[in-house]
């Protein structure tokens, strides 16, 4: 993608606490309008990652490495809160899983996203923040925008809290949006709706997208890239569609499998029962030096027991020391 | 809404009434005559007879209860049986005596407590915050009256800078209004708020604990900030529950803390008439702080509501 | 349920343990008897014969404080005793009960919260006379409000369970649920309140007693030892610490105890 800007550039990300290493050399670009999934199963660190980025991590956490944020001069590792409360909401902004306790209960929702113009200055003024507001309500097609500005939180579906969260993170054209797990939270029925939103609101102001989802139907859907997680680590990285048809990692491969994503009745004869990846995922700390996966990988050898390199050919990358090989590879 | 208010009101004026059946039937189960009370021993047969068509407990129970609490109603207290002075005129006097010393513990209380657990809320797992927690535990252990005690002990007899106890009216000398206002508050205030911080502490953890917060953060708002501009009014909740469920507490301790400074109020009175058998007088004093109580508890609940939009019903 | 003991429960432990093991031993030996008037001796410093000084009377603090544990020990057992064996009750069957009876009965306890437990003091003081025994029977009513409340809560807790749900459904009776799945949810919840409710009746048991309305002379108790050195606090400043640390110490261990006893068993509180 020539030409387009990078928005964001993550290297050597690590997080840190109780001993253990959380997240392991995390690496990340992302370019104007680009959007990036970022999967694994629970408990992979990329909620971590996310939380690293706004600089958000849990007390006892700490991140080293390098995130540089388009506009912003120092490195967001080690800044300092001052300069990171400047920069959450304007240039990289969040949208959390859970939208029925997102959401102050004891405020007005007009008020509270007028507050997300105010903090920055963008918008001056209690009523001018007050009518931007609504006109962001309205652009994250919620109906009545002027009512809801002046309901409270409980009065609002689940899937409506979660359009005012998004609003919130969008309300300064933030540079990078964040969004973990935004949709499981919500009805099956909602959801497309939600995706739909969010992937038509970053490609009008051409924001940078990093989608953290366990569920690789959506992230097929929503996004361009896909990064893989398991353990700490991205173990797989490249252009959706190609990753999650053609995997190289041995997890990857186990995810597709075990994710249904081919309907079964295109298959017929073939198995019918859900295919799991044998093991479980390590808990924190638990992971020695190596591949993270060597466990529960049917192709582990002893060369597994040292961390694999990243190879990286044309758009895709993987740590592995055996990937696996189709007829069809490039 | 409406609803609920109607109800909470409800249910608070039956509670006042059968308060009043319990007090007066407590109090009129006793095994005596308020007439022979007061006469003393030497007492005829036919003042006797005088003595209580005056107290009218020649009446039948049910008719003395109800020509009571409709008196009460129209602010009429009755007539002590041994001094035969109005009642009410009292328990007005010592009402706002009590008054004054109840509402500025409940300051001091508060203005201690707030800023306390906040802050030991925030270095919760920190050395400084088990400090902090360790205080508001002996504090908590120290009934109100015996830090009284201790307070008289050091400022005014060792240290001599503050008198002992008494009571002044603050028009008639404000700073002597004062000086014996002093002790007898921090000693109310100072506990009560060791308290209150306990609970607040407790409220305060919670709402840190919350997405909302977060979600603030996210925004760009700095930690005190977001405290502050989201969270305070979440805390207020159950501190202002909390209070409710204090006020009787703080009553009952302030009435010993009166004992202990010689303030002539409603505790004074009321331990008085035990003392002397006073009954009706007695009776009427149960009756103000029982009904203190409901009132404040009812209000409470009333501002609960006022506070959590949850709990109001929008049409 | 098995977690290590934190640092405030072990040390509420000891301080309780010590008064329990003061008035043991108040049975059967003390310095001197704590009844004992020797006019000659009053007012005397803390020394080598009489290691906290005497009262105005010539008693000796120490014998005093240590009958007067028994006081103490006694009041807070029978009250809280009260408050338990009335009030757990009342709760489980309330919300074991028809809507009705739940809500008359809650409503009622909020009432009965009205009155604090000097008030009733008072009353029963007024109507029999002051005493231990009034005393006792008034502190016990008022913190029988905090366990009602808190076995209902417990009890729904359970009977909401699908479990118990299931075994209704069955068939079996609302008494085999009580017996055997409300006790063990509320028996940990029980014992908190107990140790809570003691120290609650140990400061009202010295604030009555301190009034006068208490435990009569010549019985010691702490609260009247306070009152009576708080009178000559200029002739003798020491004699008032004695009774108000007593008091103090053992309110503390007490309400240590019943919050290291509810950090033990409630697992969700871990944090605080």
């Amino acid at each position: 993608m020539t030409g387009a800007e990078t928005m964001l550039r993550v290297e050597g990300l690590d997080v840190l606490g109780a001993g253990a290493t959380l997240v392991r050399g995390m690496e990340l670009a992302l370019t104007a309008g680009e959007r990036v999934a970022l999967i694994g199963e629970s408990g992979c660190g990329k909620s971590l990652s996310a939380l690293a980025l706004l600089g958000l991590l849990p007390e006892g956490l700490t991140a080293s490495g390098s995130i540089r944020l388009v506009g912003v001069e120092h490195d967001l590792v080690g800044a300092g809160e001052r300069q990171m409360s400047a920069i959450r909401g304007r240039r990289i902004a969040m949208v959390f899983q859970e939208p029925m306790t997102a959401l102050n209960p004891t405020m007005r929702i007009g008020r509270q996203v007028a507050e997300a113009f105010r903090i920055h200055g963008r918008v001056r003024g209690r009523r001018a923040a007050q009518a931007a507001a609504i006109e962001l309500l309205e652009r994250v097609r919620l109906p009545e925008p002027g009512r809801i500005a002046g309901a409270y939180p409980h009065e609002l579906s689940g899937g409506q809290r979660q359009r005012v969260v998004l609003a919130i993170a969008l309300s300064n054209r933030p540079a990078v949006l964040v969004c973990d797990e935004p949709t499981t939270a919500l009805d099956v029925t909602v959801q497309a709706q939600m995706l739909g939103l969010i992937t038509d609101s970053v490609t009008e102001t051409n924001a940078a997208l990093l989608f953290i989802t366990h569920d690789l139907a959506v992230a097929a859907t929503a996004c361009r890239r896909v990064l893989v997680m398991y353990g700490g680590r991205v173990v797989e990285a490249g252009p959706v569609r190609v990753v999650l048809s053609r995997p190289r990692h041995p997890y990857t491969l186990g995810l597709v499998a075990a994710s249904d994503l081919e309907p079964l009745a295109s298959r017929p004869g073939r198995r019918t029962r859900l295919t799991t990846i044998a093991g479980t995922v390590p808990a924190f700390g638990d992971r020695a030096t190596g591949c993270a996966f060597r466990t529960r990988c049917p192709s582990a050898s002893s060369v597994c027991e040292t961390d694999p390199a990243w190879s990286q050919t044309g758009d895709r990358g993987v740590a592995c020391w055996h990937p696996v090989r189709a007829a069809s590879d490039d | 809404m409406l609803a609920r208010v109607l109800l909470r009101t409800g249910v608070f004026l039956a509670g006042v009434f059968v308060a009043s059946i319990v007090i007066f039937t407590v109090l009129r189960v006793l095994p005596g005559d308020p007439a022979q009370v007061a006469l003393g021993v030497d007492a005829t047969p036919e003042g006797l007879a005088q003595a209580r068509a005056e107290f009218g407990t020649d009446r039948p129970l049910p008719t003395q209860y109800l020509s009571w609490a409709e008196g009460l109603l129209h602010g009429d207290f009755g007539r002590s049986y041994l001094s035969r002075s109005a009642i009410g005129p009292q328990i007005a006097d010592r009402l706002q005596v009590t008054g004054w010393l109840v509402a500025s513990s409940i300051v001091v209380a508060l203005l201690l407590a707030v800023p306390l657990a906040t802050f030991a809320a925030m270095w919760h797992r920190t050395g400084r915050g088990a400090l902090l927690a360790g205080l508001s535990q002996v504090g908590v252990a120290v009934p109100a009256f015996i830090a009284g005690v201790l307070l008289v002990d050091l400022f005014a007899v060792r240290l001599r800078w503050l008198p002992s106890g008494g009571w002044v009216a603050p028009d008639k000398d404000p700073a002597g209004f004062i000086r014996r206002l002093i002790l007898p508050v921090l000693s109310l205030g100072l506990i009560q708020g060791a308290v209150l911080s306990r609970y607040i502490r407790s409220a305060v953890l919670d709402v840190l604990d919350q997405d909302y917060l977060r979600t603030a953060r996210a925004k760009g708002l700095r930690p005190y900030q977001a405290m502050v501009r989201h969270g305070l009014r979440n805390v207020g909740i159950p501190v202002v529950t909390v209070l409710g469920l204090q006020v009787a507490s703080l009553l009952v301790s302030g009435i010993v803390v009166e004992r202990v400074f010689v303030i002539p109020g409603l505790g004074s009175l009321l331990l008085d008439s035990v003392a002397n058998r006073d009954l009706l007088v007695l009776q009427d004093v149960v009756m103000v702080l029982v009904f203190a109580v409901l009132t404040i508890n009812f209000l409470v609940d009333v501002a609960y509501a006022a506070l959590d939009p949850r709990l109001r019903r929008s049409s | 349920m098995t977690r290590r003991p934190s640092p405030g429960l072990i040390v509420g432990a000891v301080l309780v343990a010590g008064v329990v093991f003061t008035a043991l031993l108040s049975f059967v030996w003390t310095p001197y008897d704590a009844t004992e008037v020797q006019v000659a001796d009053r007012l005397l410093s803390p020394g080598a014969h009489h290691w906290l000084g005497t009262d105005r009377l010539g008693r000796d603090v120490v014998s005093q404080l240590m009958v007067g544990s028994r006081t103490t020990l006694t009041v807070g057992l029978v009250a809280s005793g009260i408050g338990a064996v009335l009030g757990t009750p009342i709760g489980v069957l309330a919300s074991m009960g028809p809507r009705w009876l739940d809500r008359t009965v809650m409503l009622g306890n909020d009432l009965l919260l009205a009155f604090p437990g000097l008030l009733l003091a008072a009353m029963l003081a007024a109507v029999y006379g002051a005493g231990t025994g009034p005393a006792m029977v008034a502190i016990g009513l008022s913190t029988l409000p905090s366990f009602a409340r808190l076995a209902r809560a417990g009890t729904m807790q359970v009977v909401t369970t699908d479990y118990v749900r299931a075994a209704l459904v069955a068939g079996r009776g609302s008494w085999w649920n009580a017996r055997r799945h409300v006790w063990p949810n509320i028996a940990g919840l029980v014992t908190v309140q107990i140790s809570l409710s003691f120290a609650i009746a140990v400061v009202a048991e010295a604030g009555l007693s301190y009034l006068g309305l208490g435990t009569a002379p010549p019985t010691p108790s702490w609260g009247r030892m306070l009152q009576d050195s708080q009178e000559l606090i200029s002739a003798a400043p020491l004699l008032v610490l004695w009774p108000a640390a007593a008091i103090a110490l053992a309110v503390l261990g007490l309400n240590l105890l019943g919050d290291g006893l509810r950090d033990l068993f409630d697992p969700r509180l871990e944090r605080r």
